[in-house]
């Protein structure tokens, strides 16, 4: 028995709720639609966005449900969200220092409050908070700087005695070698599903009609009179009026394609997770002093990471030296996971900006647009992201929130360097 | 107690020891040899935990680290260890294990509920479902959460010890099977240091299955003892090589006490070994494959060679009464030891019946031993919940797909089960190798390496299943190895243990059947086809993620869970991705197959972090004069890496506030010093030394002369302030720099950095000597006093000028003494070598007595400094600030050709007048203490919602001044003088300000800024 | 964690070094145009494969080297002194 599938208002998708789970269960589930087509790519598109990951996907989406351009073509070299859109630790926070960041991320926090409702596609957006903990008097300095700043802008923000510390997290140990002194605290901040994110966005993209395009790489750029005209592509030649880059760590790949050089560099981002534990740890916990940051998933894991290595790297994997540099703090700050285990590690392409702040903007080659930078904190905007560039590709012109974040600004001389400012950015 | 029902004899050594534990409660008693999945069998007990979503009853499935299931929590307090393998841990006296995931009991598990919904809960429903209301994820994740996970955190600190080595060699090897033994027989007699791994506490690897033979008894036992005797082997068991990182890094992790009674352990608990290994040989073994069949997960149901590995090793049958079921010939070992060792057994082979029985064959042998086969069959139904109590046995249909005709039932207790073997290929793939399939045998095995990582798979884990086989497997790998090496290999060649009868050729050619059918199709009716236990992934999810689009390997993975539990998949991977192939119609090959991650069983957190805990976690750098802080209530802090008094308690309790306006005042009144002996100090010497600094720094360092000190500002490339500090010269070509306490090393590179490559032609040289000095600092307006009688030489303003230095005597210490003051007074810096310092300061402190000189810290440094204006970088600015922001434009000397930053500083944003710009705030009420990092506004902008123009950067009470005030960074700043702003509060109250210059106190213009922070 | 080949100790463990960025750019001086400035300050090639990087011994000869290095498979191809130019030759790839 296969259901017929109840659909999804004006487009063509299947609607995900209790009432369809349980009706669906009764024809064994196998009524249950694929996800996104498999296209074989058109000759010409509107816009042809290079990379499937949550920012790629989410500029798709929003291009055709926000802008009605849905002849657009999102080409992935590999498996959706395979970049570091399911590589990362899953922490999304929009407490940013200066007022650029705090626009672009708090319109990416706004638009996650509601993302599984639009997407119809549960995301797991958790709210469960947050925290930046100090561990000396300069610490104490820059987080109490960044709460101003951050409450100045309208986001939500507050500074944590050890005791409230202890109070959320009662397995923290306060009298750690650098001992904790206070944290900086963000309420809305918290995790959500990542891969889900890349899945719920390809649905609705598809539904509302764009080409994904799985397993397809980028071989070059077709460019005339210094205007893109189309990607070469293992596919053949997919010819578009408009192209956006959103390929985070190969960016510098893509663009030495179209013969530009990017102000980026490609490191590898480790992560790990113990294994599964019943529930331990409410909060996202922190800490640039030490370079370790953690949450608990839903399966019950500790999400564990730190620093990217040294180096720069396309590898996706990283040295052990690394690891031992997160753990000895995570042991260090919470004494009893001493006896619990590393299930198992991974690393990603982090593409790091010398400022630390993403570039969104056009490059020297008309109609080319790169959506890139975001380093070790991309997982924070795929919605305001994917929402803002859309907007500057339907409108040949950046949105007034991204006009900071062009390239210009490495000849100008105005960084957004929330990277001098706050150390390391998680 | 329970009797041990299940014990047949005489595997264990004879006589072992009796050893009693506590499963869920209960006192049980084991041997010495045994795991506690061995002496749980052996009393009867299969049924050890519940499934991770469905929370099904699951017994114990394998032998090893492989296991899925039998997943427990042993020990208590801070002995306390969750998720452990029970088929890993071995017995010793007064072993307590439990349960987990299991709520109140594990016969009685509430969330025994899931699996009657399981229905309703397809992999992946939660993305579908708990949308609404929207603000209500919070909760349903507060369910969810709770229902997943598996052991619960130790509330106790742990209480043992970890250690951390460093080792190299020339082989490791990994794995003491027959393929790894032969491997470091050879490499060791060949002179190569070696070293061999293996997870267990012993050696042989699969010979363990076997039932006891004299012949390879003897051959393990004498292989065992030769490499024991090398002294060029280490022979490392109970040793896991758990990652394989870049260019053979890796690492073992070493149980070292895990086996032992808490009373019995020694201080180290696990050991972390980190291997630098010339080459690998990998000899891993291979994993027997489950069958996907109907209820495949309950207790009673196990890997065959596991069945086999507990009769022959430990001399436990898993029950009585005992089906096989097969696809290949390697289970029928397990059915003729099981019925030699009295159990009643019968085969239900998938295979059709051969139509000429080779009476030599297995099936043949079992035949002969009177056990009933059932060819072409399938079990498609297993009965009992906690317990196998039976199946029901039906013949397939010519294509497989289907069951047919009528069903038998068969009582039984337990079903080993075969699917055939896979390699073991973790470890090549975490080495980057990549893998192909293998289209005969039906596996992915070792196909290319990378030149980074060079090593060589040996044996099962290379797709050879024989015994000779691999013994001549392992000898190659040795002899390619020792060839890589340069290392000529030893001609003895390695015995091969005689024939034994155990030796059939074994026909490991399955028929394949990725899910076994049942009497209804898979994944619609109440039968679960697992082929990921631990997770609860079924071949019908399988079907489900093929059918929403999740086509890629890793797609699969991450929508199903497969794969994603504490056995990383070893079990399952293989029929997970063929059942995929079969429903997407592709060739496996074609599915591909995701990259094994590190590590390759879970490594304990306590190893990984070793000793670098608590004191040894961060390297303490303490100055010389630390002794005497201690004695005079100094409270300390962390600054740069180093400990650094920041303030003096006078009496117990008294505040900071007041400890700081104490020392300050007294500073200002008569005198005080500090111990800045934590600022980096770098000896700069070379006939370009002066041109160095010209090029480094933004001012002019030529025309300092012989005996003159000069503060300088260090600048990046892009102009930013980076650094400052002092720099004297003390000769003609050789200067004294100093720079902040936090910059030092990185200053230090910095320079290296350019003298090395940009400015090789330059001849100077740097060292660092921030430790070869101790710095006392000493300031006020009786300093001169009391240091004059300290030394022979006149300190007088007149003799000894402002930003001068002279080397001079000081208590009969040669010293260098730096007129130059960071807190505005009259100000002396007395450097000594390191080991006169403290007596130096006591010295000085005693003079100090008469004039009530006090001890400063860095509270008061920092006060002291910015009443005088001074900035403290890293404080005042945060890398974002040129020397114009901070209105120190006066250092830059525009018209030098270039310096580091010159570039950088032409940009014209930088001479926009709106930049931050730094400024004094004073509060309008005088008592106000402006907190730093607060936001400045316009007046009023809160009302009209307006962003902030600046923030504070340092803010203080003065006492001199007898009022608050503060250090800004302000938009436009010093066009705002005489201007009211308001700063803002976390309150939301404001405070009103007025906009000064930074020079708060207008003492007589004294020297330079040194001592940062 | 990779195995590093300083020109003058020999082979050493990565944690012994600091990673100092692309190799051979040229400084900018206050002649150099906006163009020459931006791409010394920030634009890198940030290859994928063969590339051209500084090294620091800084826990042994704290001298500084330039390395060839694939990113994709972190094969060193080279070591070698700062001043000197990427030798040219190819190993095998």
């Amino acid at each position: 028995m296969i259901l017929p599938a109840a659909k999804c208002g004006a487009c063509n998708m299947q609607r995900y709720s209790l009432f369809n789970l349980i009706r669906q269960s009764l024809g064994y589930h196998r009524g249950w639609q694929s996800n996104w087509r498999t296209p074989a790519p058109k000759d010409h598109y509107d816009i042809v966005i290079v990379g499937g990951g949550g920012h790629g996907l989410a500029t798709a989406y929003y291009l055709a449900k926000k802008h009605g351009i849905n002849r657009v073509a999102v080409i992935e070299k590999g498996w959706l969200g395979g970049g570091n859109t399911g590589r990362n630790t899953t922490i999304v926070r929009s407490n940013y220092l200066y007022d650029e960041s705090s626009a672009l991320f708090e319109h990416a926090m706004q638009l996650w409050e509601g993302l599984s409702q639009e997407l119809n596609y549960n995301v797991m957006f958790s709210q469960r908070g947050l925290m930046h903990l100090a561990h000396n008097e300069h610490d104490l300095h820059e987080i109490t700087r960044r709460c101003h700043a951050i409450r100045m802008n309208g986001i939500d923000s507050e500074l944590l005695t050890p005791r409230q510390i202890k109070q959320r997290v009662p397995m923290i140990n306060l009298n750690a070698r650098f001992p904790v002194l206070g944290a900086l605290y963000q309420g809305r901040a918290g995790t959500a599903r990542h891969d889900a994110v890349a899945w719920g966005y390809a649905r609705g993209a598809d539904a509302l009609g764009v080409d994904i395009i799985q397993n397809c790489e980028v071989l070059g750029f077709d460019i005339q009179n210094n205007e893109v005209r189309g990607v070469h592509t293992t596919q053949g030649l997919i010819r578009a009026d408009k192209v956006g880059c959103v390929a985070a760590g190969n960016s510098s790949v893509l663009a030495a394609k179209a013969g530009l050089k990017l102000p980026l560099e490609s490191a590898t981002l480790q992560a790990f997770v113990s294994e599964p534990l019943k529930p331990m740890l409410d909060s996202v916990v922190t800490s640039n002093t030490v370079h370790c940051y953690v949450s608990q998933s839903d399966k019950g894991e500790l999400v564990i990471g730190g620093s990217s290595d040294p180096y720069n790297s396309y590898s996706q994997r990283g040295g052990f030296d690394q690891i031992e540099h997160v753990v000895g703090p995570m042991v260090e700050l919470y004494p009893v996971i001493s006896r619990l285990k590393m299930m198992r590690q991974w690393g990603g392409t982090v593409d790091l900006a010398p400022d630390r702040s993403p570039i969104l903007g056009e490059s020297a080659v008309s109609n080319l647009y790169f959506n890139c930078g975001w380093g070790t904190g991309g997982f924070k905007a795929p919605p305001g992201s994917g929402d803002l560039f859309a907007d500057s590709l339907a409108n040949d012109r950046m949105h007034p929130i991204l006009q900071p974040f062009g390239l210009e600004r490495f000849t100008s001389g105005e960084l957004i360097d929330e990277g001098a400012a706050a150390g390391v950015a998680h | 107690m329970p009797e041990s029902t299940n014990r047949t004899g005489h595997a264990l050594p004879p006589g072992a020891k009796t050893l009693r534990f506590r499963f869920n409660g209960k006192t049980y008693t084991g041997l010495q040899g045994d795991t506690l999945a061995s002496a749980l069998l052996a009393n009867g007990i299969h049924f050890v935990g519940r499934s991770f979503k469905y929370h099904r009853p699951r017994g114990i499935f394998s032998a090893g680290s492989e296991e899925p299931n039998a997943i427990v929590e042993t020990g208590t307090g801070g002995y306390a260890a969750p998720n452990v393998r029970a088929t890993e841990v071995e017995l010793y006296d007064g072993l307590e294990a439990r349960s987990q995931n299991c709520w109140p009991s594990l016969s009685f598990d509430m969330l025994g509920i899931n699996s009657l919904i399981s229905r309703f809960i397809p992999a992946g429903f939660y993305y579908k479902t708990f949308m609404w209301p929207r603000s209500f994820w919070l909760k349903y994740e507060h369910y969810i959460r709770q229902s997943a996970g598996m052991g619960e955190c130790p509330s106790q600190p742990d209480a043992e010890g970890y250690e951390k080595h460093h080792r190299h060699c020339d082989v490791l090897i990994a794995g003491a099977g027959p393929a790894g033994l032969a491997a470091a027989l050879v490499a060791g007699r060949s002179g190569a240091r070696v070293i061999l791994v293996d997870e267990h506490p012993y050696t042989g690897g699969q010979l363990n299955d076997r039932r006891n033979s004299p012949a390879t008894d003897n051959w393990l036992q004498q292989v065992t003892t030769e490499l024991a005797m090398l002294p060029n082997v280490s022979l490392m068991l109970r040793t896991t090589l758990s990652g394989y990182y870049d260019h053979n890094f890796c690492t073992l992790l070493e149980k070292v006490s895990d086996h032992l009674p808490p009373a019995e352990r020694q201080d180290c608990r696990q050991r972390l070994w980190k291997v630098r290994a010339k080459q690998v040989i990998i000899a891993s073994g291979a994993f027997e494959r489950p069958l996907v069949f109907a209820d495949n997960d309950r207790p009673g149901i196990m890997l065959a060679s596991a069945v086999r590995n507990y009769i022959n090793r430990y001399g436990v049958l898993p029950a009585q009464q005992l089906c096989v079921f097969t696809n290949n010939d390697s289970a029928y070992q397990t059915a003729l030891d099981a019925q030699a060792t009295g159990a009643q057994v019968k085969v239900i082979d998938l295979r059709l019946k051969p139509d000429t029985p080779d009476a030599n064959s297995l099936p043949g042998l079992a035949q002969a031993a009177g056990i009933q086969i059932h060819w072409n069959s399938a079990v498609s139904a297993v009965h009992g919940k906690t317990q196998v109590k039976g199946v029901t046995v039906h013949q397939l249909s010519d294509d497989g797909r289907n069951i047919q005709g009528p069903g038998i039932r068969l009582d039984c207790q337990c079903i080993a089960a075969s699917g055939g073997w896979t390699p073991n290929v973790s470890l090549f793939s975490q080495a980057r190798g990549k893998l192909r399939f293998d289209e005969e045998q039906q596996h992915f095995m070792p196909d290319r390496g990378v030149a980074i990582n060079p090593n060589i798979s040996a044996g099962a884990c290379n797709g050879r299943f024989d015994l000779a086989g691999c013994i001549s497997e392992g000898e190659s790998a040795a002899f390619l190895t020792l060839d890589a090496l340069k290392i000529s290999a030893s001609k003895q060649p390695v015995t091969q243990p005689p024939a034994d009868p155990e030796d059939q050729p074994v026909h490991l050619a399955p028929r394949i059947l990725w899910a076994v059918p049942c009497d209804h199709p898979i994944g619609e009716g109440p039968k679960k086809h697992f082929h990921e236990l631990q997770n609860d992934s079924t071949a019908a999810d399988i079907a489900l993620a093929a059918r929403e689009g999740f086509h890629s390997v890793e797609h699969l993975k991450r929508y199903t869970t497969t794969g994603m539990g504490t056995d990383q998949g070893k079990t399952s991977n293989v029929n997970a991705l063929a059942l995929m192939a079969e429903y997407r119609r592709l060739p496996i090959a074609a599915v591909g197959t995701t990259r094994f991650r590190q590590p390759y069983t879970p490594v304990t957190f306590g190893a990984i972090a070793g000793k670098d805990l608590q004191n040894l976690f961060a390297p303490k750098r303490h100055t010389a004069i630390q002794p005497w802080h201690d004695r005079h209530g100094a409270v300390m802090e962390d600054a740069g890496g180093w400990r650094r008094p920041r303030y003096y308690q006078q009496y117990p309790g008294e505040s900071m506030h007041d400890a700081v306006q104490r020392e300050c005042a007294q500073v200002r009144k008569t005198a005080g010093m500090v111990d800045a002996s934590t600022l980096g100090k770098i000896d700069i010497q070379g006939k370009d030394a002066a041109e160095f600094l010209e090029r480094i720094y933004t001012n002019r360092w030529h025309t300092l002369a012989v005996g003159q000190c000069r503060y300088g500002l260090m600048l990046n490339e892009q102009g930013m302030v980076i650094d400052d500090g002092v720099t004297s010269r003390i000769g003609e070509h050789h200067f004294h720099m100093t720079t902040t306490t936090g910059g030092a090393a990185r200053v230090y590179q910095l320079l290296e950095d350019y003298r090395q490559t940009e400015w090789p032609e330059l001849d100077v040289y740097l060292t660092s000597v921030t430790e070869q000095w101790s710095v006392i600092s000493l300031s006020g307006p009786s300093a001169e006093a009391i240091m004059q009688p300290l030394t022979s030489q006149p300190v007088n303003a007149a003799d000894f000028p402002d930003m001068s230095w002279q080397a001079m005597d000081i208590a009969g210490v040669p010293a260098r003494v730096f007129r130059i003051s960071f807190s505005g007074e009259a100000g002396y810096e007395i450097n000594v070598p390191t080991r006169y310092g403290q007596a130096i300061w006591e010295k000085i402190w005693q003079q100090g007595q008469a004039f009530g000189c006090v001890a400063y810290g860095t509270e008061s440094i920092h006060l002291l400094r910015a009443e005088m204006g001074f900035i403290i970088v890293g404080q005042d600015s945060d890398g974002t600030n040129t020397p114009l922001d901070l209105g120190m434009q006066w250092i830059v000397a525009s018209d030098k050709a270039d310096f580091v930053g010159k570039r950088g500083l032409q940009r014209n944003v930088f001479s926009q007048s709106n930049r931050k710009q730094l400024v004094g705030l004073m509060p309008e009420d005088a008592s106000q203490i402006l907190p730093e990092g607060a936001q400045v506004v316009l007046p009023g902008a809160i009302q009209s919602n307006d962003k902030g123009i600046g923030h504070v950067t340092s803010g203080y009470f003065s006492s001199t001044l007898e009022s608050g005030f503060a250090m800004a960074m302000v938009a436009g700043g010093r066009q705002r003088k005489g201007d009211t702003l308001e700063v803002m509060l976390l309150s939301g109250e404001t405070v009103r300000v007025t906009v000064t210059g930074t020079r708060f106190l207008d003492m007589q213009p004294k020297a330079a800024q040194q001592e940062a922070s | 964690m990779l195995l590093i080949e300083c020109p003058w100790c020999g082979q050493c463990e990565q944690s012994e070094f600091h990673y100092g960025g692309e190799a051979h750019l040229t400084r900018a001086t206050p002649e150099s145009d906006n163009t020459e400035l931006t791409g010394f300050l920030f634009l890198r090639s940030n290859v994928r494969g063969d590339t051209a990087e500084r090294w620091f011994h800084a826990a042994g000869c704290r001298r500084w080297f330039n390395a060839r290095r694939n990113t994709v498979d972190d094969r060193f191809i080279c070591t070698y002194k700062p001043g000197q130019n990427a030798p040219q030759e190819t190993t095998d790839a």
